[in-house]
């Protein structure tokens, strides 16, 4: 599942985000992002809770808010994201060139429609099925690529426990076909067993070549806490400090041996339940307020006085002093 | 002891979700219970934390059976019990601060002037700083806000806590920190703890046993009567 010579379905360089805040104040929430994503690859962005992953999808969605300032490029298909205007984000890419699979299913349902009168507005407005027959079979189709249960798609979303609301929401991002999913959180509050099919139908997408000629397959970029999730589905790991990124690695090597180089990701995996269940000491800083050397730096063991001068992303681990896959066989 | 005597509860009686559970926790035992997503695990969770009012069954609390649900339960009952969620911007006011948020249950109990030491206490060793304190839900991340919202479940000083998967919208590290932070409270005080999910990993190192919602509701024959149910020891005396 790793060979892939085809170019990158999505191509990041140089992505900042900043938040203009009152007085003049302001907040990194992405710093510097480089990554690539090709057709049937799957990337897992993972990192602690508020350190940037939602903000970088929302840029490249075109969801920022107005006192969003962004820098660099996001090329998909010929289209920098972070250049084209609202209507084309509108009329081309949310749905049909991206499908969003949000974090917080509940709110991005419409409360007072029924899963399935969602299901089919999307059918007809994505695809070129028409016919209440056929629309209807097509939303059913949607509905049971998501394992959500057909009993249940005359439902309204505050009657869904969680898991459901999430496999609805899975199911309307799938709808489209577009060459690249974007799934935030997607498998948040689901059981283990619903997480393991929701990645695998994921994974199915991803290997299943789309119907423009030539493609190989879709991309899929997965934000995510759930390291099971992500073991189970990535090739490549990203993993995201304070805004940056500060370690990609090939998934086998991240998850197996030799494991994580840079410290923060070995914290991270090493406070896994079925690992240490240690938390890392201390806190995030502020995205308002970073210091001037490595972000990690009061809570890394490591800690040198290199650290006080911000790390090169050299071997894409950006760390003074990064684990060595010798050291840690050893 | 947290005794949950043969509930059935749901939001339509024709079809309730939990159809007559028993399920009994010792003073200061964790107890873990797993199941599958939507069998109504969080329905049981908000019954046992006087949320919900059940169909039928009985919760007895510290030896007395509740009788009031939601506000008709008399206020030295609700003190009992302290509750996390698993979303908490779905739990907080977005228009309070974060300390004001943790020492709502103060003010609503007329207990106001306690707020601002008992806030200090207990906001140091969950990481909450005085920037973060001095802040709205919006303005925090998930995993600082869960943190206030446990501060806040808390800040009575409740015998028993119910947890509803807390940790299922956080990352490992902050899951760890977060149940940490719940233990180091048990320890303190002896609090009893419920916590429903479906992390088997997370529940069998935290907890002091877990038991399957399927164990619970097996038809046939009752779960404490089944060979080798962790039941069996804890069935309730008056339980059918
Ligand atoms: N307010 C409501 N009105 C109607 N049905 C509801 C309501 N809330 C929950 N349900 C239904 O009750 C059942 C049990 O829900 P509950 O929230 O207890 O599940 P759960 O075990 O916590 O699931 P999950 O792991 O997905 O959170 C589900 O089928 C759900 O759709
Ligand atoms: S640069 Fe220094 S402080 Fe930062 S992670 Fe590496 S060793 Fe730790
Ligand atoms: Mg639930």
């Amino acid at each position: 599942m790793t060979q892939r010579p085809e170019p990158p379905v999505l191509s990041v360089h140089g992505l900042s985000v900043r938040f203009l805040m009152p007085g003049g104040h302001h907040v990194a929430a992405v710093t510097d992002a480089h990554f690539d994503v090709a057709a049937g690859e799957c990337l897992a962005l993972i990192g602690e809770s508020g350190c940037g992953k939602s903000v970088l999808a929302s840029a490249l969605l075109g969801l920022l808010p107005a006192n969003a300032q962004t820098a660099g490029r996001a090329h998909l298909g010929g289209l920098d994201l972070l250049a084209a205007d609202e209507r084309t984000l509108a009329r081309q890419v949310r749905g049909r060139m991206i499908g969003l699979i949000p974090q917080s299913p509940a709110a991005h349902l419409t409360p007072v429609r029924t899963i399935r009168s969602q299901l089919e507005e999307t059918v007809g407005q994505l695809t070129g099925v028409w016919g209440r027959a056929s629309v209807r079979t097509a939303g059913e189709d949607a509905a049971a690529r998501a394992a959500f249960p057909a009993g249940h798609l005359d439902r309204y979303p505050h009657e869904l426990s969680g898991g459901l609301a999430q496999r609805a929401a899975t199911a309307l991002a799938l709808v489209g076909g577009a060459p690249l999913l974007l799934a935030d959180e997607p498998t948040s509050g689901l059981d283990r067993d619903l997480v393991e099919h929701t990645v695998d139908e994921l994974r199915r997408h991803v290997d299943t070549p789309t119907r423009t000629k030539g493609d190989t397959g879709r991309a899929l970029l997965m934000i995510t806490h759930d390291l099971t999730a992500a073991e189970r589905i990535a090739d490549k790991v990203a993993v995201m400090y304070a805004g940056r990124l500060v370690e990609v690695a090939e998934a086998d090597s991240f998850f197996g041996l030799p494991g994580p180089r840079h410290p923060y990701s070995r914290g991270l995996l090493g406070a896994l339940p079925e690992r240490d269940f240690t938390p890392i000491p201390g806190m995030p800083p502020e995205l308002g307020d970073l210091p001037a050397g490595c972000a990690f730096a009061t809570r890394c063991a490591r800690v040198t006085d290199a650290c006080a001068h911000r790390p090169p992303t050299t071997g894409s681990v950006a760390c003074h002093h990064p684990h060595r896959p010798e050291e840690i066989r050893a | 002891m947290l005794e949950l005597r043969s509930i059935t509860a749901g939001y339509d009686r024709r079809a309730p979700v939990v159809r007559g559970i028993s399920l009994t926790i010792e003073p200061g035992e964790a107890v873990g219970l797993l199941g599958p997503s939507g069998c109504g695990k969080s329905t049981l969770a908000r019954v046992a934390a006087l949320l919900h009012r059940p169909d039928s069954g009985t919760l007895v609390l510290d030896g007395e059976p509740v009788r009031g649900w939601r506000h008709h339960a008399p206020p030295a009952r609700r003190t009992a019990i302290g509750v996390v969620f698993q979303q908490p911007r779905l739990s907080s006011d977005p228009r309070l601060r974060l300390a004001d948020l943790i020492a709502e249950p103060l003010r609503a109990t007329g207990r106001r002037e306690e707020a601002a030491d008992r806030v200090a206490e207990l906001a140091e060793p969950l990481g909450l700083t005085p920037d973060l304190l001095r802040r709205r839900p919006h303005e925090v991340s998930d995993g600082q806000l869960q943190r206030a919202c446990l501060a806040r479940a808390l800040v009575l000083r409740p015998r028993w806590l119910i947890c509803d998967e807390p940790t299922a919208m956080l990352d490992a590290s902050t899951t760890a920190a977060l149940v940490e932070a719940i233990e180091d409270y048990r320890a303190a005080t002896g609090a009893g703890l419920f916590a429903v999910g479906h992390d088997r990993t997370l529940l069998r190192r935290w907890c002091d046993r877990t038991v399957h919602w399927d164990d619970l509701t097996a038809s046939s024959v009752p779960p404490g009567d089944r060979p080798g149910s962790p039941l069996a020891a804890r069935r309730p005396a008056g339980a059918p």
